[in-house]
């Protein structure tokens, strides 16, 4: 089963749009390579090279502020992936 | 009169991945010769002048919100564009577009670090900053120069990046000697003005702000710092061997001995095989001085070249000294220096104008072209004699490159 994955506009070029999408994984890690896998290019403007989100993007699971890749993800969460305050 | 942009095309409900919304066709000029390609702190627009460089008209923004570093057409193809991006929350990338920017591809590996082992902690590219195509005779290799201070280099045209570690290893070693020599501007540690000897694609010059001139002669593999007679007035040491702060570095098209230096302290010339800087900003009058960032070489007179000074006294405004604009020419390597200012506001012309935002054509008499921070680009096309506004209204401008038919 998978998670519910819902991204911020900063990420609709890469969703075809879509504000919510489908992504399976054990961790936040895992989803977000299934989400490169289904939307090539995503997972680096939102992780970088060493394995750090961001610092501008936000990402909840279950509505809790994660910001590491080893946080576990269950089946049927929720997960935001948010752009976050980076200024004018 | 400036040429106003148009609004920009309501967003296509759908974009592809990468991919701005759909862009509706500028009206263009006929005969379009220069296409002047704006980057800017909100996207890049491309300005399509007509032969005579007197009509323009502003395209409509790619990748608006995006902070666009560098926008470059490939002079060997004449059509692959290379655009370098970010925005406030997401990462760096490049964007390819191989039919003239009508549509855009991500590259699939940006410029980025390895991943350092597990348990240290490793560089993270913050933007691509400085793009150019690599030598005529290597197609689809393209170098890229970043903030943190590194270069990365394709093979395939701009889909794939490889960083150039033993670059990174020599100032990493340059720093661990000379910690303050090796330094960050505000805008973070620069990696900049890329130049490829014409005649050796291995022969390569890099600049760092901060930390000076550097070359290789092998392609990358090892480095030396070529920074004698040229200041740093920032650190203890004035004339050290590295810890420079070049602000643009320009190799003359029409001898490629021939270098040209718009450095935080001056304006110098260098003359290879030699290797000590000749302070040419001191001819400049003295109360205009020789601070500024952009520098521009003309395309067939090695000995013609072009600054925008700006104010470096006191706290370093870094606007036009007086609030009057102008640009210097000199045309004797930097013996002498014109004032060309016909054009320009003859007061409260408070420009800026970033280092890689002022380039010139290839046409004669030659073109020349920059933009302010204030989103202005300005045109010249009689090599500096008289200006215009071609364009108003723009976000914050990072750089220019100019691409034109005349191009040899």
């Amino acid at each position: 089963m998978s998670a519910t994955v819902r991204v911020s506009t900063h990420l609709h070029s890469y969703t075809g749009g879509e504000s919510t999408v489908e992504a399976e994984g054990s961790t936040l890690a895992e989803l977000m390579a299934d989400l490169d896998r289904r939307f090539p290019g995503l997972r680096f403007r939102v992780i970088d090279e060493q394995d750090h989100i961001r610092p501008h993007i936000n990402v909840f699971v279950r509505r809790a502020l994660v910001r590491d890749l080893k946080s576990p993800i269950s089946p049927g969460d929720d997960v935001l992936i948010l752009g976050a305050l980076s200024g004018g | 009169m400036p040429t106003r942009a148009k609004k920009p095309a309501r967003a296509a409900r759908k974009p592809a991945p990468g991919k701005t919304p759909a862009r509706r066709s500028p009206a263009r000029p006929r005969r379009t010769t220069i296409e002047i390609f704006v980057a800017t702190i909100k996207g890049a627009f491309v300005l399509k002048g007509d032969g005579a460089r007197r009509s323009w008209s502003v395209g409509n923004p790619y990748f608006l919100g995006s902070e666009t570093n560098h926008l470059v057409r490939d002079p060997r193809d004449r059509k692959t564009l290379l655009l370098a991006a970010r925005t406030g929350h997401l990462g760096p990338t490049v964007f390819r577009s191989l039919d003239g920017g009508n549509a855009w591809q991500e590259a699939r590996l940006p410029p980025a670090f390895p991943k350092a082992p597990e348990g240290q902690t490793g560089p993270v590219v913050q933007r691509t900053f400085f793009l150019t195509s690599g030598h005529a005779s290597q197609p689809g290799v393209w170098w890229a120069g970043t903030v943190p201070h590194a270069l990365f280099r394709s093979e395939d045209g701009g889909a794939t990046w490889e960083h150039v570690s033993q670059f990174s290893r020599y100032v990493a070693g340059l720093k661990e000697q000379k910690p303050a020599n090796i330094g960050e501007t505000p805008g973070g540690a620069i990696t900049h003005s890329i130049l490829i000897d014409p005649r050796n694609p291995s022969h390569v010059y890099v600049s760092l702000s901060t930390g000076g001139f550097f070359e290789t002669t092998d392609a990358g593999r090892n480095w030396r710092p070529i920074n004698g007679g040229s200041s740093a007035d920032f650190l203890p040491e004035k004339f050290p061997e590295y810890g420079q702060d070049p602000h643009c570095v320009v190799m003359s098209p029409a001898n490629p001995d021939r270098i040209y230096q718009q450095n935080h302290c001056g304006v110098y010339r260098l003359d290879r095989p030699g290797v000590q800087w000749d302070r040419i900003g001191r001819n400049l009058p003295s109360a205009v001085g020789d601070i500024g960032f952009p520098i521009v070489a003309h395309p067939r007179k090695q000995d013609v070249l072009w600054v925008f000074p700006m104010d470096g006294t006191s706290v370093w405004p870094r606007t036009s000294p007086e609030g009057k604009p102008a640009v210097f020419c000199s045309r004797n390597g930097g013996a002498s220096w014109t004032r060309q200012a016909k054009g320009f506001p003859q007061s409260n012309g408070w420009f800026t104008v970033f280092r890689q935002a002022m380039k010139s054509d290839w046409q004669d008499p030659v073109g020349l072209y920059l933009g302010t921070t204030a989103g202005e680009v300005w045109a010249s096309r009689d090599e500096g004699g008289s200006w215009e506004l071609i364009a108003s209204h723009l976000p914050r401008i990072l750089s220019i490159e100019v691409a034109d038919k005349a191009r040899s």
